[in-house]
């Protein structure tokens, strides 16, 4: 497999408190790379050093092949989770200047920026000043900056926060949008569903050490439990629940207990085997439902933090 | 490079193009015009209020009619009165004071002169130089001497000033030369404070914003300090223009519509009246022709812009260490003292002797070289190899601060919400 990005070993130290230890990852080509984490366990202190605005003490970031070098900043585009933009400068004199800044020619910005005004429907805000626009408008001016100029790798901290549903949504589909372009992205947040949603791949970073790392269902085989839903029909809920043996663990999830249908939740031990617990539970009623629960990213964020913990 | 220039550009733009930047461009001229005119006329209002001084000439011999009133004083006989009457009587009167004479026929024995205010020493001097004058004459005529004799017998002569070179200068050449350097480092401490002050805002302005990490993941933080510190920089020079030529303007049309000329005021009137002699303006003239106008222009720049590269880099730190103007003040004691260190150093020290070794060690000393070197080249003879050791130093010490308060800025600039002081500023250095 082909990867963008590649730290290898990386460390970063400020005084006596270390922000990142010794962290690998791999970010294949043309992925969503969820990067997790609880507040304060290294994300933004990588990223950073992704960005070579800080160097790492030890370890290597190699991008597309090559060891990180300062040319590789055209290469990359970076939404810190900070936004900001000069509230006094005019829209398009702003968005043209970040974009020499990444390398582009003046012309070659302009270009672009018509483009992008035109695709998030903004073209009226060309000479507006930025402390004129609502902070969700100030947000897509952010994003257009942070794409413009093609970078291979994209690395978005909480991009979705500031949007209302409906821009949300928009962003959403143009990161998606960049990604089926042959861009790699980065997407680092706390919105677990956003993850669930986008990311193929995810790293978990927890107290500076990466904790977890891989392709986003092999992380929930690995964590399968043995768990799953059953919903059965019975005459009578209550005394049917009472009869599910004991060491299936079961747990009621109904919420009202009105009509006929019973859900509950098992947990299977080693020894017990799926047929025969098929069997059991067919014949306590008529069996509608039986599935495995896959773990959601949020309950393998919030279990694999507390295991470090 | 190209990037260096970019945001040398927008900083540049951003500054001048500045809806308060340009109002102060205009509006500072009109200001300080409007203050300088102000003091001038209330200082003519105030000299046309005419002093009234009593005399009670108890000698017989005279002295009053030694003084004629002038255009700020006049002077009035008495007569016929005892000194405690002509003392009530001046009090009373409010005059601003009462010269009594005493004395007799033979000579004059005692002069008293009674004011509730605190006349100035050259009013009384003025009055000691006129009765003294005539007492000398009139004891010399008691002794029978020929007052032509004592005129003709008396020499006055004025020492003639000349270099080792033969070149004749005025007694007037020290204070050009003062004034000059004086000029000289005045004008680079005001634009280091004005505009290092400009430059921190912006960099704590760019920290607030948060706009900073999106700029460092496209370009250095050396280069953004180094574009801020030289965009400001020009915006500084712009606006100085600016105002060198307004307010020239200003003070010229200013005085002529209001008939107040702004560089005579009543207390200077006096010497340039004495200096009006016609050989004696030649030879200033001469004096100015002769400072070392060429060293002094390119000196003034060499140390113009390594004073303020260096203290500007001080100020781009201090604005990157902190999270609010507020938290700046800690901070500033460290940059102005060496300033007004060098200012007074400057005034006094190179003044008296600009070789001494004070003067000369603070030349050399990188934070106070700029300006006391320069207020010590007005008075010539500085060997060219102390100039340039001093630079040296000085430039040497700018990249030194320009790698440390890079490195300060580069840390400082991620930092939110931490009070920073010189300790952690040093444990920065060290990351």
């Amino acid at each position: 497999m082909e990867y963008t990005l590649e730290a290898r070993g990386i460390t970063k130290t400020y005084g006596d408190y270390t922000a990142i230890s010794d962290v690998t990852l791999k970010v294949p080509k043309g992925s969503i790379f969820g990067l997790l984490g609880p507040n304060g366990a290294g994300k933004t202190s990588l990223i950073r050093i992704i960005n070579q605005i800080t160097m790492p003490d030890e370890g290597q970031v190699v991008l597309n092949g090559e060891p990180l070098h300062p040319k590789h900043i055209a290469d990359i585009g970076y939404m810190p989770e900070e936004r900001g933009l000069y509230k006094s400068m005019k829209v398009g004199e702003q968005c043209i200047y970040l974009a020499q800044l990444k390398g582009l020619s003046k012309r070659e910005a302009k270009a672009r920026l018509q483009y992008w005004f035109d695709r998030l429907g903004i073209e009226g805000w060309w000479n507006k000043k930025l402390q004129e626009l609502s902070k969700g408008m100030a947000q897509k001016i952010q994003f257009i900056v942070t794409v413009m100029h093609e970078p291979s790798l994209l690395i978005f901290d909480e991009p979705f926060s500031g949007f209302d549903p409906v821009n949300a949504d928009l962003i959403k589909d143009e990161i998606i949008n960049l990604r089926d372009q042959g861009a790699t992205i980065i997407f680092s947040t706390h919105r677990m569903e956003s993850v669930e949603e986008m990311c193929d791949h995810i790293a978990l970073i927890n107290k500076s050490h990466l904790v977890l790392e891989g392709k986003l269902n092999e992380v929930k085989q690995r964590f399968r439990s043995r768990s799953y839903a059953v919903s059965l029909i019975t005459d009578d809920a209550q005394s049917t629940f009472e009869k599910v043996p004991m060491d299936l663990q079961p747990q009621s999830t109904q919420l009202k207990g009105l009509d006929s249908t019973l859900d509950f939740t098992i947990q299977l031990p080693e020894e017990v085997t799926l047929p025969s617990v098929l069997n059991v539970l067919t014949s306590l009623g008529e069996l509608v439902h039986f599935s495995e629960i896959i773990p959601s990213v949020n309950d393998i964020f919030i279990q694999t933090v507390r295991n470090h913990g | 490079m190209d990037k260096l220039w970019l945001i040398l550009k927008r900083e540049y733009l951003n500054k001048v193009r500045n809806r308060t930047f340009v109002i102060m461009t205009f509006v500072s001229p009109l200001i300080f015009v409007g203050v300088v005119l102000l003091i001038s006329w209330l200082t003519s209002i105030n000299s046309d209020e005419i002093r009234k001084v009593a005399i009670l000439d108890s000698t017989g011999q005279d002295y009053a009619a030694l003084f004629e009133d002038t255009e700020r004083t006049d002077y009035i006989l008495l007569e016929d009165m005892t000194q405690d009457m002509a003392v009530t009587a001046s009090s009373e009167a409010d005059y601003y004071g009462l010269l009594l004479l005493n004395g007799n026929q033979q000579g004059l024995e005692q002069a008293i002169f009674y004011s509730d205010d605190s006349p100035s020493s050259g009013f009384i001097e003025t009055i000691e130089t006129k009765i003294n004058k005539k007492a000398t004459e009139s004891n010399y005529l008691s002794q029978g001497i020929d007052l032509n004799v004592i005129a003709n017998a008396q020499v006055d002569n004025e020492i003639q000033l000349q270099k080792f070179s033969g070149e004749q200068t005025s007694k007037e050449a020290g204070w050009i030369k003062i004034a000059t350097g004086g000029a000289a480092g005045y004008l680079l401490m005001m634009f280091i404070i004005i505009y290092g002050n400009m430059l921190m805002r912006s960099v704590i302005e760019e920290k607030t914003n948060r706009i900073i990490e999106v700029i460092v993941s496209s370009v250095k933080p050396k280069y953004l300090m180094l574009g801020k510190i030289t965009g400001t920089s020009l915006a500084g020079i712009t606006q100085f223009a600016i105002w060198v030529v307004l307010g020239g303007i200003l003070v010229t049309v200013g005085s002529m519509i209001l008939g107040v000329d702004a560089f005579t005021t009543p207390a200077n009137a006096d010497v340039i009246a004495t200096t009006q002699d016609a050989s004696k303006i030649e030879l200033i003239a001469n004096d100015i022709a002769q400072l070392p106008i060429l060293k002094l222009v390119i000196c003034f720049f060499i140390y113009f812009i390594g004073g303020y590269f260096l203290y500007a880099s001080i100020y781009a730190a201090i604005g990157a260490a902190v999270d609010s103007e507020t938290d700046t003040q800690q901070f500033m004691l460290p940059v102005i003292l060496p300033l007004m260190l060098a200012i007074y150093v400057g005034f006094f020290s190179v003044m008296d002797n600009p070789h001494g070794t004070v003067a000369v060690v603070f030349s050399y000393i990188p934070l106070t070289s700029p300006i006391v070197m320069l207020m010590r080249i007005p008075f010539g003879e500085i060997a060219m190899w102390e100039i340039l050791l001093s630079m040296v130093i000085l430039y040497g010490s700018i990249f030194i601060m320009i790698f440390i308060s890079a490195k300060i800025y580069r840390i400082g600039i991620l930092m939110y919400g931490k009070k920073t002081n010189w300790k952690e500023l040093y444990k920065w250095l060290k990351y």
